[in-house]
């Protein structure tokens, strides 16, 4: 068998597993599954320009899927009325203050000679930044949360289309991951892995603390976007007649369309990611990406920049991870920071890209899909093998009860082993690089 | 003059005491990173939730222990019970090594390659702790809770700042130096422990002069779950027992073994407490010493708080970012880059 008719019949298993979940639970909950498939493949293509290409470890996918969440707030939603008035200009300016600060400091410890008068003049430009930019900041937030906080108590977004998000989250993302990898790239491998565990718990600390940006807690419900409303569809008489004359009711024909739709986007923002990174894998630049990652001393002999190399890499990746993750907020129309956990987006966009091959575009499409769909189906089947294993159990033991509650945390259990004996015994994963 | 005595007292009560037990704890943490990184040439993500495995077994044996009516008077149970925790600990962490990473160390895998597998290892505990204990706080705390109470303390000196001095703290502070003193000397004056030593300084000349690699590595494990476990506990004794925690008690755990220098177990150390103090100095609201030190006048009417407690972790991150851009090699100069 030709790995091309290997590569057609694994797609083929997992897109035939769509109309599965369909027959058992209809064609909603099929076609959920697949766009969030879709979303996760997409993620993993990120992680797999990191890992595959370059061999650079990435743990804090999650603090970039995050902001390309808050993008999709800060792009989609109406600005709150009379808050950009409130405090809004002061906010941004106590920030750019603080930016300046930095700057001037490290622009100071540039140009003065070694000694304990630097210390001294660097330390007090940063006290005395830090006060003004204090004073500046806390009156302004005040203002802003203090607007409607039950409903708005934040800026809100510029109110554009939700499809611009997408893009802009994707340069937030690039933003945080030029910071980290500036700092922790060119080190030992090991400490780029601490610096990103580190931004990400950061970043959804920001969200959830930072009520005038994100409404923290609270949550952002409502983002716009970028297809019709149910409602919208239901109340359409030439929808409805339409449906009927397909033989639905108009309530199931309006989710499925609405669905179909995200599918469609989604699709078209995959396949043209998929392109792009096989045209990059395929390209000399693609080549010399592998060299580097394959012998680093070798093509730093030939005279490629390890160091500026990987950074390019690190931030292409992240930046495709914030995409994914302003379509995640836009699919679910809100970000709720409290959700941003690291197994589900962190860990499992690992398992995605190892277990499709790392190293292969299609591979971690492939892995994206497959795994997003276990994970997705595993809960229920958890549970339903916990309680056939505890069949034998007396009902209302005290151990029966607690396994039954504890069959959720299998899940981290289940996809941890699943890692360990991919890594251990197929390495190369189910599709691997040529 | 009373008035710098309260403003002496309060900085102990909120900065200095709980700052030390605190970085007790972490440089606990710390010195297992580092074990491991000095011998085994890998930063182990999986060390926050051995902490938590090894704590989860001490809080089980306790609980044990409380239900039979053991205790030992005025100290906690769990102090009686930490040994087994210990043992519990060391079975789990020799069972993962020779399941998972005895095949790559055979294979000469790459450290980021480790760096993965130890991922997978964490959740898995992860996993485990969550399933046999469930994901909530867990009390085990039992014995007098102050050594010094805040209201004895004013009874004593007059003095209106109480100062809070809890038994967690003490026997953190006491257990941490022993475990330490314990540890250098063995490091340093054993025969085991200078085969460790010269094993982390150069591989190939220790095998050369016949030490046995696979029993360093052994060894190594096993203090490394002793340290873990005491870490765990002890944090748990002084905080409370939850899952989460430890694995978001990693951060500040890398954060001070990489400033005071990944491998160097005396920056290790260092390390912990710089991270602890900055911590708590950075997140603690002023505004009470400063009303005391201050003439009237200029006493603040804000917090005087430099960050807000719920960004604790991002001080222990910018410490590191700093110290990766300025001296990545720490504090101690640790290991090559």
């Amino acid at each position: 068998m030709t790995s091309a008719m290997k590569n057609t019949l694994l797609f083929a298993a997992v897109f035939a597993m769509i109309p599965v979940i369909a027959h058992f639970q209809g064609w909603n909950a099929a076609l959920f599954v697949l766009n969030m498939g879709l979303i996760s493949a997409i993620m993993a293509l990120g992680v797999n320009l990191q890992w595959g290409f370059a061999g650079l470890f990435n743990v804090g996918i999650m603090g970039f899927v995050a902001l390309g969440g808050l993008a999709a707030v800060l792009v989609g939603m109406p600005a709150t009325p009379g808050a950009w008035q409130a405090g809004g200009f002061g906010i941004i300016g106590a920030l750019l203050m603080g930016a300046a600060t930095i700057v001037i400091a490290i622009v100071v410890a540039g140009r003065m000679a070694k000694g304990w008068m630097r210390s001294l003049v660097v330390l007090a430009i940063l006290v005395a930044g830090f006060m003004i930019y204090r004073g500046l900041f806390d009156p302004s937030v005040e203002a802003v949360e203090a607007i409607e906080p039950a409903l708005t108590g934040y800026l809100g977004g510029l109110g554009l289309p939700v499809i611009i998000a997408w893009p802009v989250g994707g340069l937030l993302a690039a933003g945080a991951a030029w910071i980290i990898g500036k700092t922790a790239l060119g080190l030992r491998s090991d400490y780029l892995a601490i610096a990103t565990l580190g931004i990400a718990e950061i970043i959804i600390a920001i969200l959830k603390n930072e009520d005038w940006l994100s409404r923290g807690v609270k949550n952002v419900v409502g983002v716009p976007r970028p297809v019709p409303y149910e409602i919208d569809l239901q109340n359409n008489t030439g929808f409805v007649e339409r449906a009927a004359g397909f033989g639905f009711d108009a309530v199931t024909a309006s989710t499925i369309y609405v669905k179909l739709l995200y599918c469609g986007l989604f699709a078209f923002v995959l396949v043209l990611l998929l392109w792009m990174a096989q045209m990059a894998l395929n390209s000399p630049w693609g080549r010399m990406m592998r060299a580097i990652r394959d012998n680093e001393v070798a093509a730093e002999a030939m005279g490629k920049d390890v160091t500026a190399r990987h950074l390019q890499v690190f931030v292409l990746g992240s930046a495709i991870c914030g995409i994914a993750g302003a379509m995640l907020t836009t699919l679910d129309g809100q970000l709720t920071p409290g959700t941003y956990q690291p197994l589900r987006f962190t860990f499992l966009i690992w398992v995605m890209v190892i277990v499709g091959g790392s190293g292969n575009n299609l591979g971690a499409v492939l892995g994206g899909m497959l795994i997003y769909l276990m994970w997705d189906k595993g809960e229920s089947i958890g549970l339903e093998v916990m309680e056939w294993i505890t069949a034998g159990l007396a009902d209302g033991s005290a151990l029966k009860a607690h396994l039954i509650a504890s069959a959720a945390h299998m899940r981290l259990l289940t996809i941890g082993v699943l890692l360990l004996l991919v890594l251990r015994f197929s390495p190369r994963g189910l599709i691997p690089e040529k | 003059m009373m008035d710098l005595l309260n403003a002496i007292v309060a900085l102990s009560n909120f900065v200095i005491i709980p700052a030390m037990s605190y970085g007790a704890q972490l440089a606990l943490g710390a010195l297992g990173v580092t074990l491991i990184y000095g011998i085994l040439r890998f930063s182990n993500f999986a060390h926050g939730d051995t902490m938590a495995f090894g704590a989860m077994v001490t809080v089980l044996v306790t609980w044990l222990f409380q239900s039979w009516g053991l205790s030992l008077g005025p100290l906690p149970t769990a102090l009686l019970a930490l040994p087994f925790g210990i043992l519990g600990c060391m079975a789990l962490v020799l069972t993962t090594d020779r399941i998972v990473y005895r095949f790559y160390r055979a294979q000469k895998a790459k450290p980021v390659i480790f760096v993965i597998v130890s991922l997978g290892v964490t959740f898995i505990l992860n996993g485990l702790v969550r399933f046999i204990i469930g994901p909530d706080d867990q009390r085990f705390l039992d014995g007098e809770r102050f050594i010094i109470s805040a209201r004895t303390f004013k009874e004593m000196t007059g003095l209106r700042e109480g100062l809070a001095f809890k038994t967690t703290q003490g026997i953190t502070i006491i257990t941490a130096v022993i475990v330490v003193a314990l540890l250098f000397w063995f490091l340093n004056r054993t025969r085991t422990g200078k085969s460790m030593r010269a094993y982390s300084d150069n591989e190939d000349l220790a095998l050369l002069s016949g030490i046995n690699p696979e029993r360093v590595v052994m060894i190594t494990w096993l203090i490394v779950a002793g340290l873990a476990t005491i870490a765990g506990v002890l944090y748990g004794l002084d905080k409370s027992f939850k899952p989460f925690t430890y694995f978001q008690l990693l951060l500040p755990i890398f954060a001070s073994a990489i400033v005071g220098g990944l491998g160097n177990p005396l920056g290790a150390i260092a390390g912990g407490f710089v991270i602890a103090f900055s911590e708590v100095t950075v997140t603690y609201a002023w505004k009470k010493v400063a009303t005391y030190v201050l003439p009237e006048s200029m006493a603040p009417d804000t917090l005087v708080q430099l960050m807000s407690t719920d960004y604790k972790l991002a001080v222990s991150f910018v410490i590191l970012l700093i110290v990766l851009l300025v001296k990545p090699t720490g504090l101690f100069a640790g290991k090559a880059v």
